[in-house]
């Protein structure tokens, strides 16, 4: 009886829990990998609520059309992703509603020898906004919180696309392109390394000029409620579809080499994580400069 | 400590403590069971002993050292804020809550183990939640509204009791959503209105648990030891718009997005009432990781899906089934005599239900654990009452309840019940609560063979179901 004893239901760390949600412990210790609730083949979604048929619907018209036709999208480096277990890929960031996110995803699916669906991490902003909040899940994308990413890369073994720059990297002007933003907090190391999960650096060159900001018109931003809004070539004056009016760019998306992180415990240094997200961000920034040397046209 | 044997159940009258106990009457290993409650129960119940007391900590206190309780089950937390007043809720949930921690510590207390019913209110619901609550995680916010407050303060209550007592077994299980054909919460009245209403342009994601899977885990805990918190989810987290399309129904995104608590309150005269627990659940949908209660060898019999198709199941079935089963009245000379009479006799095994019409089978009463007096041993004269203790209008005779060998099950020769034939479909279906389970199967084969009415067949085999479930241990 005795060694079955415990003191308190309270959770490690609970005291230090702030109001802010992103601070809740992710899940760690135990692996409870087996216990996953097993796949019901009536079902048409996934737990996360990424819908097969609208993803289908979506992926063979609208990102079909972009991907091949509109953004020509060339790929290097593709064997970059492995073909199993959990991976992460950190990319630039950039578009009023950014083409790149769903661009990469497409590219995983027709280039990849083993094309696997690719979970895009999003602000929980849209969780709360009417209209995204029943669409977005349904495409694979997921709130970006520690303990989703966690679960996704470690328990699920899964494809997480993240943008560290977040919503500074799509609200950066036209003026600043291909120029950084800060990388987070460095999280998303973090969240690798507790996972133990690569990290497959990605380099979207095109997306840029495919939805160029010009200004952000904050009495806008503040009626409707959005995270901001952008004053690009065909929004607001064409409205909401405005946001899909981007200009024909082409696309390069370069991945580069995973790195790995196969020591336990890596995430508890946190010098250490600083230094690979400052690593990281340095080589993608490096990578497009030296790709956007490469490139002859915008457009071609 | 392993498994519990004398167990006292706070909230008998409540639904989970009903059903607890009746599963806890199965299992031959628990020698005692007595409920507590300031309500008469409402469930029939044949062993468990009810004490009608509220949560009175000095009282309560009497009856858990006199029986020498090793585990106190707790299942009157209230999560539904449109059941009863904030204060009252109040009242129950926190006070409640700390007087029968109060009850079960002290020196020289025999309580080997705690099982707290808690509630995924706990966790909330809001814009940045993780997909999965774990156990780990405390709420992303303060609590918002007063049932969550109560959820919180309850648990925070039993935390410092754990700490306290660190040789007890503390559980608490937090609970989702709960669907199934016998309980009643808003989310079983929300989908069985004609069509769903729905907060546009929101599908949130859902889980449920089926009520038997409850029951389980509850009995679960008993089985084994499970300190700290567990949550208890079924398998799946669904889409709204998915549950709905299960059920059948149409959904009315009817609610809009901004004022929506004002819009819920429109459809209050309309017989909808949607607390601001669910008003936000409808918003952004909440999902619990169940791994952990899974890790210790517990298995949920349904997922969510099935869950919700079990409810639409019975919601297609419920219009025919309607006053098939009158609702249980608890009357305490009744229950006493059948308990502690000498003349009530019958060989029904231990764990088996008795019948309420069964002419007078021997040894009804359940054999006191050798060594110790049954806890009130009211020796009472036999009440001058008829043998038929329910009056009945009109008295059904039924066959002699088989005995345990299957030798002599019911063969389909004759009707099972007097003057079948000549009855109506209706008028079988409303005497099918009141048979026996063997009784029904004799039924069953007996319609096949002579009529087949298809009403009266589904309405046997669904009493023959819901029964099967109930009596799981």
């Amino acid at each position: 009886m005795a060694e079955r004893a415990r003191t308190s239901l309270r959770p490690e760390g609970a005291a230090e829990n702030g109001a802010d949600g992103r601070h809740l412990p992710v899940p760690r210790g135990d692996d409870l990998r087996r216990h996953l609730p097993g796949v019901e083949p009536e079902r048409r979604l996934t737990d996360w609520g990424r819908s097969e048929r609208i993803e289908d619907l979506f992926d063979s018209t609208l990102a079909n059309f972009f991907y091949r036709y509109w953004f020509r999208c060339e790929v290097e480096g593709i064997e970059n992703i492995p073909a199993t277990g959990g991976a992460m890929l950190v990319s630039n960031h950039s578009g009023a509603l950014p083409p790149d996110a769903a661009m990469i995803g497409k590219a995983v699916k027709e280039e990849h020898p083993h094309p696997r669906p690719v979970n895009i991490t999003v602000e929980h902003f849209f969780k709360g906004y009417p209209g995204f909040s029943m669409l977005i899940p349904k495409l694979g994308c997921v709130a970006a919180h520690p303990a989703n990413v966690h679960r996704l890369l470690y328990d699920e073994e899964q494809l997480v696309l993240v943008f560290p720059e977040g919503r500074k990297g799509t609200q950066k002007l036209y003026k600043n392109r291909y120029r950084l933003r800060r990388f987070g907090r460095g999280g998303f190391v973090e969240a690798a390394m507790r996972a133990r999960a690569p990290i497959v650096p990605v380099c979207v060159v095109g997306a840029e000029e495919a939805a160029p900001i010009f200004a952000h018109l904050s009495p806008l931003q503040k009626v409707t409620g959005l995270i901001y809004a952008p004053l690009t070539p065909t929004f607001p004056h064409f409205g909401l579809l405005g946001m899909l009016g981007y200009l024909p760019a082409k696309f390069h998306i370069r991945f580069l080499d995973p790195i790995h992180f196969d020591e336990e415990n890596l995430d508890q240094d946190k010098s250490l994580v600083q230094t690979v997200a400052h690593d990281i961000r340095a080589k993608i920034q490096q990578n497009l400069f030296e790709m956007l040397e490469e490139r002859e046209s915008v457009w071609f | 400590m392993g498994t519990s044997k004398r167990v006292l159940v706070t909230g008998l009258s409540t639904y989970w403590g009903g059903r607890l106990a009746q599963a806890l009457e199965q299992d031959p290993e628990i020698e005692v069971i007595i409920g507590v409650d300031s309500q008469n129960p409402t469930r029939e119940l044949e062993r468990t002993e009810f004490v009608r007391v509220g949560t009175q900590h000095a009282l309560l206190r009497r009856i858990v050292q006199a029986a020498e309780i090793d585990t106190v089950v707790d299942t009157r937390l209230v999560v539904d804020s449109t059941a009863t007043s904030s204060r009252a809720a109040h009242e129950n949930n926190v006070i409640g809550t700390m007087n029968i921690l109060a009850a079960c510590s002290g020196p020289g207390c025999s309580v080997r183990k705690l099982v707290f019913k808690s509630s995924a209110h706990f966790y909330g619901t809001a814009q940045d939640d993780p997909a999965f609550f774990t156990e780990q995680m405390g709420r992303p916010h303060p609590p918002g509204t007063h049932i969550e407050r109560d959820i919180v303060e309850a648990e925070a209550a039993v935390n410092e009791y754990a700490e306290h007592n660190p040789e007890t077994a503390v559980t608490v299980l937090r609970c989702t959503n709960v669907l199934g054909p016998d309980v009643s919460t808003t989310h079983t009245a929300l989908f069985s209105l004609p069509a769903v209403p729905m907060i546009l342009g929101f599908d949130p994601r859902y889980q449920f648990v089926h009520e038997d899977d409850v029951v389980g885990a509850l009995a679960h805990s008993l089985r084994t030891d499970l300190p700290g918190v567990y949550n208890v989810a079924a398998d799946g987290v669904l889409a709204f718009s998915e549950v709905v399309g299960l059920l059948g129904k149409p959904y009315l995104p009817v609610l809009p997005p901004w004022g929506t608590g004002l819009a819920a309150a429109l459809l209050k005269p309309l017989g909808l009432e949607l607390p601001p627990e669910v008003l936000s659940q409808l918003r952004f949908g909440r999902g619990l990781d169940n791994r952990k209660l899974k890790a210790t060898g517990f298995q949920y019999r349904y997922t969510s899906r099935e869950t919700v198709v079990k409810l639409a199941e019975h919601l297609r079935l419920a219009p025919i089934l309607r006053g098939a089963n009158e609702p249980f009245t608890y009357e305490r000379d009744v229950e006493d005599f059948l308990r502690w009479s000498p003349h009530v006799r019958g060989s029904t095994p231990k764990g088996k239900r008795p019948s309420r019409r069964e002419p007078a089978p021997p040894g009804r009463e359940p054999e006191p654990p050798p060594g110790r007096e049954p806890e009130p041993p009211p020796v009472r004269e036999p009440e001058p009452k008829p043998v038929a203790v329910e009056p009945e209008p009109e008295p059904i005779p039924v066959e002699p309840e088989p005995g345990p060998s299957p030798a002599e099950e019911p063969v389909a020769s004759g009707p099972p019940v007097e003057h079948y034939d000549d009855l109506e479909a209706e008028e079988v279906i409303s005497l099918l609560g009141s048979l026996e389970a063997a009784d029904l199967e004799a039924l069953l084969e007996y319609e096949r063979e002579k009529e087949a009415r298809t009403a009266v067949l589904t309405a046997i085999e669904a009493v023959l179901s819901r029964r099967a479930m109930g009596s799981r241990p």
